[in-house]
Parts: structure tokens; sequence; C-alpha cells
């Protein structure tokens, strides 16, 4: 962190760059001019792409390792699934809409979009519970055999991360609430809203291998 | 006001960067009131998830077409797996540069993203092959 810097200053070669902070609304000197927080976010979401690449290739290995048990694509219900993914999808429209308005400075609309990006995240995440329990119903459990663990745990991860997402967006809406988030600290929506593309990114995946590649 | 400078130790191009010899015309970068709205419009926006349903809808309807009434060439499942994982890649893009703000942000944090992410394809897919997965064989120890 840095104090203010003389308005008239000028900018040398190899200097350090001011970017905005997030959380405090000033600025801070970077060498790459991007916050610190934005760019830790995307280095996580890089990381993040190692822990699902692992559970999706794990689950192409075990796919048709059924042991007896139920063939998952007999159990599969594309429909259903189908709206759930466009729910998903919509979600990051919602909060890509949460992000513009707060660097408009429009509080009323950041805080609208952001409950309906976290009523969508829900709908998803209930379809999922439901998705599970009929599985359940038709005996695939957990440890039913090698494709339904790397079922369970690939959606079931993403289903963790998008709870996650979910507990950050009404953190975000209580700290609006409360007139914590400013329009200088857009950014900081802007960094709760990377990690909820992230899950809708990983959506498109796993929809896509898991469910529609037979 | 432009001082003239060296030529060595560029700052990195970035979109809040400060060009060489250029005043920092805004001290605290986008605090203190200053407008922080940048990027596109909300229609914008709008356009982008209309066109990502669309190839949604495509891609449930291209997963329900009769493909094995039509035979089992090789051929055929390569247009079938092909098609979907094409239109998945598409959407993946278009989420990661339009609603990420790749397309519009610094260069350098989609060069982190996309590292990750080729990491992870690269090291995934050598252990794919380790287990044989695309030979159609069955890993050993099941």
């Amino acid at each position: 962190m840095t104090d203010l810097v003389d308005p008239h200053a000028v900018n040398a070669p190899g200097d350090p760059v001011l970017a905005p902070d997030p959380m405090h609304g000033s600025s801070h000197i970077t060498s790459t001019g991007i916050s610190n927080e934005k760019l830790a976010m995307w280095i996580f979401l890089g990381s993040e792409c190692l822990l699902f690449g692992g559970l999706i290739s794990t689950f192409l290995l075990y796919k048709e390792k059924s042991a007896g048990g139920p063939e998952l694509h007999d159990l599969f219900d594309i429909a259903f699934t189908s709206i759930s993914s466009f729910v998903l999808l919509m979600s990051s429209l919602t909060m890509v809409l949460a992000v513009s308005a707060i660097q408009r400075g429009d509080h009323r609309a950041l805080r609208s979009w952001l409950l309906v990006t976290a009523l969508l995240g829900s709908v998803f995440i209930s379809g999922q519970v439901y998705e599970f329990k009929e599985f359940l119903n038709e005996d695939l459990g957990f440890t039913t055999s090698p494709a339904s663990s790397a079922f369970y745990a690939l959606t079931g991860f993403h289903g963790a991360h998008v709870t996650i997402g979910i507990i950050m967006l009404m953190s975000t809406l209580i700290l609006s609430l409360r007139g914590r988030i400013t329009q200088q600290k857009a950014e900081a929506v802007e960094i709760v809203g990377l990690y909820w593309h992230f899950v809708d990114v990983v959506w498109i995946l796993v929809f896509t291998i898991v469910y529609l590649i037979k | 006001m432009t001082t003239p400078t060296g030529s060595s130790g560029a700052v990195p191009a970035s979109s809040t960067a400060v060009p060489v010899g250029e005043p920092i015309a805004d001290p605290v970068g986008q605090g203190a009131g200053a407008d922080t709205h940048h990027g596109p419009s909300d229609g914008y926006y709008i356009r982008i998830a209309v066109a990502l349903a669309v190839i949604t809808a495509v891609e449930v309807a291209w997963s329900y077409l009769p493909w094995d009434d039509w035979g089992d060439s090789s051929l055929l499942v390569l247009a079938e797996v092909g098609g979907l994982i094409a239109m998945m890649v598409v959407k993946f893009v278009i989420v990661a540069s339009n609603f990420m703000h790749l397309k519009f942000d610094d260069k350098i944090l989609t060069r982190v993203f996309y590292a990750g992410l080729t990491l992870a394809i690269g090291v995934y897919i050598a252990a794919l092959l380790t287990f044989e997965l695309f030979s159609g064989e069955a890993p050993g120890f099941l």
C-alpha cells in the first residue's frame, strides 16, 4: 500500500503502476497495474482448473465401470439437467449486470442483480440435490461403483463451489446493504463475479462431458 | 506534461498502466469519485447471453439426434462428439472472454488463466494416455 501520489508526477520507465484496491477504494502500487486481489483470484482460478481437470479425468476413466450397478446414462434426465444448466448460464448474465451496475454507481440495481444471481444459484443447487436424491432412489450411491464415485465427486465438488459462490454473493449483498460497497470498491464485486463465472464455465464442461457425450 | 525518458524498463502493457512519460492524471486510480464504469453496455451482455442460450439449445438438440440409427462409423462418432466438444469450447471462450472480461482486461490475466488451463489439459491428457483411455482398453487394475 502507498500514500497518495503527487498528481503532477511523471511515470518513469520501470516504475510500478497504481492499481485500484478493491477493498479500500484507494490505490496501491503493483508492477502490473492490476490489483493484487484480482491477480490472486485469477491465479486461484487457474489452479482450480487443475482440480477440476483431475476430477473430470477420473470420471472419464471410470464412467463405464458400473460394477453391476445402474449405468449413469440410463439415469440421466437430460431435459432436467439442460434446464439447470440454462439457469446457471443465466446467473452469469445477472452477475455481470451486477458488476456493471456498481461500476455505474447504481446500488439498487447491484443489490437486485446480486439477489437474483444468488437465487438462480440456489435453484441450480436445488436441482442437483433433487437429482442426487433420484439417483439414490435408483440405488446409485457414492460407493456403488467407480463410475458413481467419480460422478458424485465431480458434480459434488462443483455443487460445493456453487454453494460457496452463493455465500459470497449474499455476503456482498449484506455489505452493500450496510453501505460498505461503494462505486470505488466495484472491483470487489468484480472479483466475486470472477469466481461465479468460473463455476459457470466449469459446469459448461461438466454438462457436455458428463451428461451429453455418451 | 511530457518528459522524455529512457527506452529501457518499459512498464508492462495494462489497461490501467500509465504510459511512460505521461502524467499520472488520477493519482488514486479508480478511486475518489472517479467513474469506474468500463467495458461494454448491458445490452451487449444480454446479446452474449442469448448467444450462449442458443448454443446450449443446439448442443442439447445435437445430443438427441439419432446417431445410433445412422450407423456406427468412426466419422459419425467424430461428428457427434466433435460437434459437442466444439460447442462446449465456444461457450467456454465466450464466457471467459466477455463475462469474465478477459477480452477487455490486461492480457496478463488471459495468460495466467489459460496457462493454468493448458497445464491442466496437458497433465490430464498425459494421465489418460497412461491409462490407455483412448485405446478402448480398461485400466489394468480394474
